[in-house]
């Protein structure tokens, strides 16, 4: 083994930011060809480190070594040069530009004064083709898929000669059908000789495509292992430091009166179409409805009108019989929904106000706060900190910004403040987008309390795998309309695909024209 | 002792003083550069400001207004709006005072309250103006707000010429004394330095906007909206019906400055042929005290010492006034520049660290 070069050498490294220690003597070690899985949980440092081999950070203590010989990566440039490209989680890309101009910016073959989109054109085309990506050089960003943009932005570092491919989480906004495609252009990338580090929380992805496997944990190494040698179960326990169950345990729903009742609505997208077309479903006391579906497909929209957001252009919205339909965001909120927001810091939370300030953001005006227009801070405080400790939100103290905690730390903040509320129909929307399995089954864990104390649930998630284990009945949704319901223990993920991309319809699906 | 010096080392505390420090430098090689002596020059100033009672009456005076109109930027800009227009706003407080003053016969306890009051509203309004055209249509608070200094302007002229100025003359009838807010007593102290119940109205106003934004519901609302309209959205807030309000409260604040002027320093309005200026440097003085009640008055004082000054130094020390502007851009671009100043601050901030445990 040890004739094989390695590629990217950590020693050491050590980054301490005013407070934390970010990364405490870390070493990592990839070997070239190698598809290295960078494993642990929010906030455990692994951004830290590649931000920290792409130039974006200064290590304190350490040394690099990039094939063998020691590097100072001052700058993202410097990387670029070494041959080290980052495939970020949020794509980097100019919406209106071509494939072509998105991949060559900052970087443009010139002829003469003029861009010479052509030779690129050509290059970007060989690109695809030599690692399989099937990117259409003149296609524009906007008219592409979530999927093909991700292509666009491996090809971004492909074209900028990288050998060492870091990938962020790069399968958080794939379907399954383009998780499967991204593997196989993994294996590609790695054939013709890249190294690829590959940040993730997911280890049903690290068992599939990944060679090795480093986790850290607080900022720490706990282990480099092969995949040969591991489970899932053993890198979960590493990764979290006890053992996790994958294994979504509820008992049997016992749905009783319907909560929520959508009948028939239609809703304009930001597009000016459609988004949603007679869309139909019902939510009853005492059971998790996940609604299915590849992104795009009306589930934003469906939320918005939910929660009064956005107004439905026919149809009704009644939540314990009484009709919602285009009310206030306040009048529903208080007529007993709750909802975790799909983008929890554009929605759920003000970054830059205190913990405690957020605890209050749809409940600072009732009575216990609000004492005759001044805000009674003491209640406010004593009230988030009797929810930070009930659900274990891990922040320095009430006082500190919404902003210095993690993803899941804000998570659970933000379950918090909405279960609190004691909501009839609680709204989930990817309540575990980005979170790591010790904070995901927490999650799961408190939607299933709600539905055993008899709420409603309404949870949309782009991760069947969640979807399957946590509901009970599953709507797929398929152009703006429930296209069937299914019962969750007798799908399955083949099922589920083929209705969420339209090829079958099944009973349910309100919209039979 | 150790407390005192963590709060002379504190970032918040280290970065504007070092800014300023640093402005006076480059304003002294303004100088150098200019042939005259900086030294000289700045001593000058202190001087002027520190020399006298009736100057240093006469730099409260000035400062004053600046508190207002820096309250009226700042509170804006804490809900997420630029107020560029608290010029206008403060015109409009002086035409309101000036209505008020003049037209009414009123006991006094009665008469210059109201002329304060009708000052603040009519501030505020003006600011809403800005503030309604961004939540129902849309428009950019900046360039509306702007427009309307404009409009201000030439408005009070009019209305000036077409009630209050008796013909052939440039100036307003003096309002009624009854509506005066001067402290005859302290301005006697100060050698007839024109000081005025205001200086004490900016204070409290300092401590209303403190109150106001972080003690209230509606406070609680304002930061909300400014800070991240999406999730006030979400969470139920009115996000339209809060920028209204936040650019009336900050149009209110500079109309009283303007109403203040008036009633406390001039007792007449006249024809303006310029803008006069408090507004805009109420927007450098909002900037250099962070947007903080607290920084908005030392910025305010700063600023007027050195405004007030800049006369010493033309005097003493023959430096044009232009120069003294040299000073107050530079010391503005430092504070906006922090990222250049914290070069200067990181020393003394990795000495503390090391100092210190």
């Amino acid at each position: 083994m040890s004739s094989v070069k390695k590629v990217v050498e950590m020693r050491g490294i050590t980054k301490r930011f005013p407070g934390i220690v970010a990364n405490d003597n870390i070493t990592l070690s990839v070997k070239q060809g190698e598809i290295h899985a960078l494993l642990g949980e929010n906030g455990a440092g692994k951004s830290t480190l590649m931000n920290i081999l792409f130039g974006l950070y200064q290590p304190d203590e350490g040394e690099i070594l990039i094939n063998e010989k020691a590097v100072k990566i001052t700058s993202p440039n410097v990387a670029n040069e070494l041959g080290i490209g980052m495939v970020h989680q949020h794509f980097m890309l100019v919406e209106t530009f071509t494939v072509t101009e998105n991949i060559v910016l900052g970087n443009e073959p010139k002829n003469g004064l003029q861009i010479d989109i052509q030779s690129a054109e050509k290059a970007v085309e060989k690109l695809s083709n030599q690692y399989g990506l099937k990117v259409d050089p003149r296609a524009k960003i906007q008219d592409i898929s979530v999927g093909m943009q991700q292509r666009v932005e491996i090809l971004k570092t492909l074209y900028r000669g990288a050998d060492i491919l870091i990938f962020d989480e790069p399968t958080a906004v794939l379907t399954p059908q383009e998780i499967h495609e991204l593997i196989e252009i993994m294996h590609n990338l790695v054939k013709e000789g890249k190294t690829i580090i590959l940040i993730t929380h997911k280890l049903k992805e690290i068992m599939a495509v990944c060679n090795a496997c480093t986790i850290i944990r607080r900022g720490k190494v706990i282990d480099s292992v092969l995949i040969k040698d591991t489970n899932p179960d053993e890198l979960a326990a590493k990764m979290v430091g006890r053992e996790v169950s994958f294994h979504v345990d509820k008992i049997a729903a016992k749905p009783k009166e319907t909560i929520l009742a959508v009948e028939n609505v239609t809703a304009m997208g930001n597009r000016g179409v459609n988004a949603l077309n007679n869309l139909s479903l019902e939510v009853r006391a005492g059971e998790i409805l996940g609604i299915a579906g590849v992104d795009g497909n009306g589930q934003s929209e469906l939320i918005e009108v939910l929660t009064g957001l956005r107004k439905a252009t026919s149809g009704r919205v009644l939540l314990n019989g009484k009709e919602i339909t285009n009310e206030s965001p306040r009048s529903i909120s208080e007529s007993g929904l709750s909802h975790i927001p799909e983008d929890r810091h554009k929605r759920g939370l003000v970054l830059d106000f205190t913990m405690s300030e957020n605890m209050v953001l749809e409940t600072y005006f009732h009575p216990t706060f609000n004492k005759n227009g001044f805000l009674d801070y003491g209640a406010i405080d004593k009230h988030a900190a009797k929810l930070i400790e009930e659900f274990d939100v891990r922040t320095p103290s009430i006082y500190t910004p919404a902003r210095a905690l993690s993803g899941g730390n804000q998570q659970k903040a933000i379950i918090a403040r909405e279960v609190d509320k004691n909501p009839d129909l609680l709204i989930a929307a990817q309540p575990t987008r980005g979170l790591d399995v010790g904070a995901i089954e927490f999650i799961h864990r408190r939607l299933i309390e709600q539905r055993d104390n008899g709420k409603a649930v309404l949870l949309l998630s782009l991760e069947l795998d969640e979807i399957i284990n946590v509901s009970d009945r599953i709507a797929v949704i398929y152009e703006g309309s429930i296209v069937g319901i299914v019962d969750a223990k007798a799908t399955s993920e083949q099922e589920l695909g083929l209705m969420m991309s339209g090829g079958k319809r099944m009973p349910g699906g309100g919209n039979d024209e | 002792m150790n407390k005192v010096i963590a709060v002379f080392t504190k970032e918040s505390f280290l970065v504007p003083v070092v800014a300023i420090i640093l402005g006076l430098l480059t304003g002294a090689i303004a100088m150098l550069a200019g042939g005259f002596n900086p030294i000289q020059a700045y001593m000058a100033l202190i001087e002027k400001v520190f020399g006298s009672a009736y100057n240093f009456g006469e730099t409260i005076r000035q400062i004053t207004p600046l508190i207002f109109t820096g309250l009226a930027v700042a509170f804006a800009f804490r809900t997420g709006l630029f107020n560029i227009g608290a010029e206008g706003q403060f015109i409009v407080g002086m035409i309101a005072a000036t209505t008020v003053g003049v037209s009414f016969d009123l006991p006094a306890y009665i008469h210059a309250p109201l002329a304060v009051i009708a000052g603040a509203v009519a501030g505020g309004l003006w600011g809403s103006i800005a503030g309604y055209l961004k939540a129902a249509r849309g428009v950019n608070e900046v360039i509306t707000s702007i427009m309307l200094n404009w409009v201000a302007l030439y408005l009070a002229n009019w209305v000036m010429n077409a009630f209050f100025i008796p013909t052939g003359q440039q100036r307003s009838e003096m309002i009624k004394e009854s509506s005066m807010i001067t402290i005859t007593w302290l301005s006697q102290m100060f050698d007839s330095a024109r000081l005025h119940w205001g200086t004490l109205i900016a204070v409290l106003a300092a401590i209303f906007f403190y109150v106001i934004l972080w003690k209230t519901k509606s406070g609680y609302e304002l930061r909300a909206v400014g800070l991240n309209p999406h999730a006030s959205e979400y969470a139920g807030m009115n996000v339209n019906r809060n920028v209204v309000k936040a650019m009336f409260i900050g149009g209110m604040f500079a109309g009283i400055g303007g109403a203040c002027e008036i009633l406390g320093v001039f007792h007449y309005q006249a024809i303006m042929t310029a803008q006069p200026g408090y507004g805009f440097d109420g927007i450098a003085v909002a900037l250099i005290g962070g947007n903080t009640p607290l920084g908005v008055v030392l910025a305010a004082i700063l600023f007027g010492i050195l405004t007030f000054g800049a006369a010493g130094m033309k005097f003493g020390a023959g430096v044009p006034v232009e120069l003294i502007r040299v000073v107050i851009a530079s010391v503005i671009f430092f504070v906006a520049a922090h990222g250049i100043v914290k070069i200067f601050v990181k020393p003394i901030l990795q000495k503390k660290k090391e100092g210190g445990h």
